[in-house]
């Protein structure tokens, strides 16, 4: 049945139906609202776990690691400057292979300081480890929560990840939202079954001194794992799918792509603003489609390749800034890498930074570029602020 | 000499604060003490983290460093280090300083650099709208404690005194004239100053806690808060005092060896 409901508590409801044994955050805007429901949620009783009020982010990711080693599923969110904050955990948390599911409502990073949203903040921890995954509106970024339990505890994947909304456009907004009943997620996600873990009669020790005879393999098995989480999500997604018929099982997904010669490529919840710009420009003649990235790490490069086969001139619109880099953004890099043998004409070009509005009449526009081959620059931006 | 309303930066009003906040008081505070100081401007530099205190410093007429959260301390340290000849102020709340900025907080006051630290002590995170810090009294309603606030809190004052500051005090926005001399003192006062303000939220925290009214926050404030001295004399006669309370006043004035004096 829909319910109508802000996306943060979307979130916060498919948290609890996962039932994490501890929830440790620090407030942080626009995260906030998921943390309060679920502060809220324990202390009534209907979410049977320990919630931590830690002095930080950093405790919150710390306290994290610890009830995982020792065990139990466990759940945190944040966001930019928050992450940042949680970066050195973040890494760890991954090394010690640990399955910790956490949310991150995307926003800018400083400085200068801003609370709106774009993508940097998940972005900048893309090689730490962490499995990324985006949903585009909130029954996607729920339903992500229940796939990404399960994937990071698939005793093949053992790798923590960030299931992504956009803040304030998807975290404080409210849509309609097919909440699944508890039954239904018990039966998809069984409790935690930790491979390695804390026990007294089998001891074990995480994060261990790696000297150079062995760092080096303790990477390659993480990298290893990170490749197995492909074919891993989709099985995951296909049984969702089955389930609940909701259909989440492509890494990416494509929308009007079939004789598309210009793509956008996107992720999160701009996808919804181009799909109807695609609309309007299909209905005027343009061949013009959208492919939607839902997991940037792992990064689907040979369905991302698939998707763009026989498309012509590419736009990837970036909410991010990979700053001196060949390209400006951080998805284009790798999109161009995934289609590079085809030689497409492929753009990175970079908008909505801070919150900044990215309307219908913007992407057309993009779109006119990537025809054009108007190189990687930046949309919308505001020339008369610049010296 | 620069008056109190040069102080201010009028550009950047109207301000963020809600109506009926205490920070504004502790702002004017500062800026009179600062003023009466004989302070100039163009030596003066505000540091702040993230919260609502810390929107404080955008609000002076003088250099500001506004920077990451629980970090004010660290970044006006390098401020003082470089330039010992600056007056560096630092406005900060009980969430950033005391949870997220704990660390900085202890070992500030241990190097005892010289420096002058206001605290906004609203007993909440207010700019993320209304969750527990370590400053909510127990059993206080937030956000994050829908039934009461059950984590000891952290006695902001006594912390800067254990950890070595070398002046010390506690006021709130009722007490104004108090709050500005001891800003002042803790100006005149070589090595780190702490100055504890309990400051009024009727927004995040009044509405949750039955202090809708600034006013009924400010009177709160008033009742709640007893004078060191007297504190002191009544545990010395073997008083019980109300673990509602707190005290106000001076905690502790020294000089012990300081970073960061003016050569």
């Amino acid at each position: 049945m829909l319910q109508i409901t802000e996306g943060s508590h979307a979130v916060a409801e498919a948290v609890k139906l996962c039932r994490p044994q501890v929830v440790s955050a620090y407030p942080i805007t626009p995260q906030t609202h998921i943390v309060e429901r679920l502060a809220e949620m324990v202390a009534d009783g209907d979410l049977n776990g320990e919630y931590i009020c830690v002095e930080s982010e950093f405790s919150a990711l710390s306290s994290c690691v610890g009830a995982s080693a020792a065990g139990s599923r466990v759940y945190s969110a944040t966001t930019s400057q928050g992450l940042a904050f949680m970066a050195e955990v973040v890494f760890n948390a991954a090394g010690m292979r640990l399955p910790i599911v956490m949310t991150i409502a995307n926003r800018a990073l400083g400085a200068p300081l801003n609370i709106w949203n774009d993508q940097q903040d998940s972005i900048f921890l893309r090689d730490s480890g962490w499995m990324q995954i985006y949903g585009e509106d909130a029954q996607e970024a729920m339903d992500l929560h229940f796939i990404a339990y399960k994937l990071a505890e698939r005793h093949d994947v053992l790798l923590p990840c960030f299931v992504c909304l956009d803040g304030f456009i998807v975290s404080h907004t409210f849509e309609p939202v097919d909440i699944p009943s508890q039954k239904e997620i018990d039966e998809f996600l069984p409790a935690f079954n930790p491979l390695h873990r804390l026990d007294a009669k089998n001891p074990m020790s995480f994060g261990m001194y790696a000297t150079p005879d062995c760092y080096q393999e303790f990477r390659y098995e993480i990298n290893a794992a990170m490749i197995r989480a492909k074919a891993a999500y989709r099985e995951i997604a296909a049984e969702f799918k089955a389930k609940f018929g909701r259909d989440y099982t492509g890494l990416v997904e494509g929308y009007r792509l079939e004789d598309a010669e210009t793509a956008i490529v996107a992720m999160g919840s701009i996808c919804g603003t181009a799909k109807d710009a695609i609309d309007e420009m299909r209905d005027a003649g343009e061949k013009v489609g959208l492919l939607k990235i839902r997991s940037f790490r792992p990064f689907p490069s040979e369905e991302v390749r698939t998707a763009l086969k026989g498309v012509k001139n590419i736009a990837v619109i970036e909410k991010n800034i990979s700053i001196g880099s060949r390209m400006l953004g951080a998805v284009g890099l790798e999109v161009k890498d995934a289609v590079y043998k085809d030689s497409p004409n492929i753009f990175s070009y970079v908008g909505g930074l801070g919150g900044r509005d990215i309307r219908k009449r913007d992407i057309k526009q993009i779109v006119q570029w990537a025809k054009e081959g108007r190189n990687d620059c930046f949309f919308g931006l505001r020339e008369e602020l610049l010296k | 000499m620069p008056s109190v309303s040069e102080w201010y930066r009028a550009d950047r009003m109207p301000h963020i604060f809600c109506t009926g906040c205490g920070n504004g008081t502790v702002l004017n505070c500062t800026l009179q003490a600062a003023s009466d100081m004989g302070w100039e401007i163009d030596d003066t530099v505000f540091v702040s983290g993230i919260g609502c205190s810390s929107r404080a410093s955008g609000y002076t007429a003088a250099d500001s460093l506004h920077t990451t959260h629980g970090r004010a301390l660290a970044f006006a340290t390098g401020v003082k280090m470089a330039h010992p000849e600056f007056n560096v102020v630092v406005f900060t709340g009980d969430g950033d300083l005391s949870a997220i900025g704990g660390n900085h907080f202890i070992h500030a006051c241990r190097r005892n650099i010289d420096m002058t630290v206001i605290c906004m002590n609203n007993m909440i995170y207010g700019m993320t709208g209304g969750q527990g810090s370590p400053c909510t009294p127990r059993g206080a309603f937030s956000t994050t404690t829908p039934y009461g606030a059950q984590e000891p809190t952290f006695d902001l004052a006594e912390l800067a005194v254990a950890a070595g500051a070398n002046y010390v005090s506690r006021w709130t926005t009722y007490h104004v004239k108090q709050l500005t001399d001891s800003i002042k003192t803790g100006m005149e006062t070589p090595g780190l100053s702490f100055i504890e303000t309990m400051s009024q939220c009727p927004t995040s925290y009044g509405r949750k806690n039955k202090l809708r009214q600034p006013l009924d926050m400010i009177e709160y404030l008033r009742d709640h808060s007893i004078l060191i001295s007297k504190k002191r004399r009544l545990e010395a006669e073997g008083k019980v005092i109300p673990d509602t309370t707190f005290a106000v006043g001076e905690f502790v004035r020294r000089s012990r060896p300081v970073m960061g004096l003016k050569r």
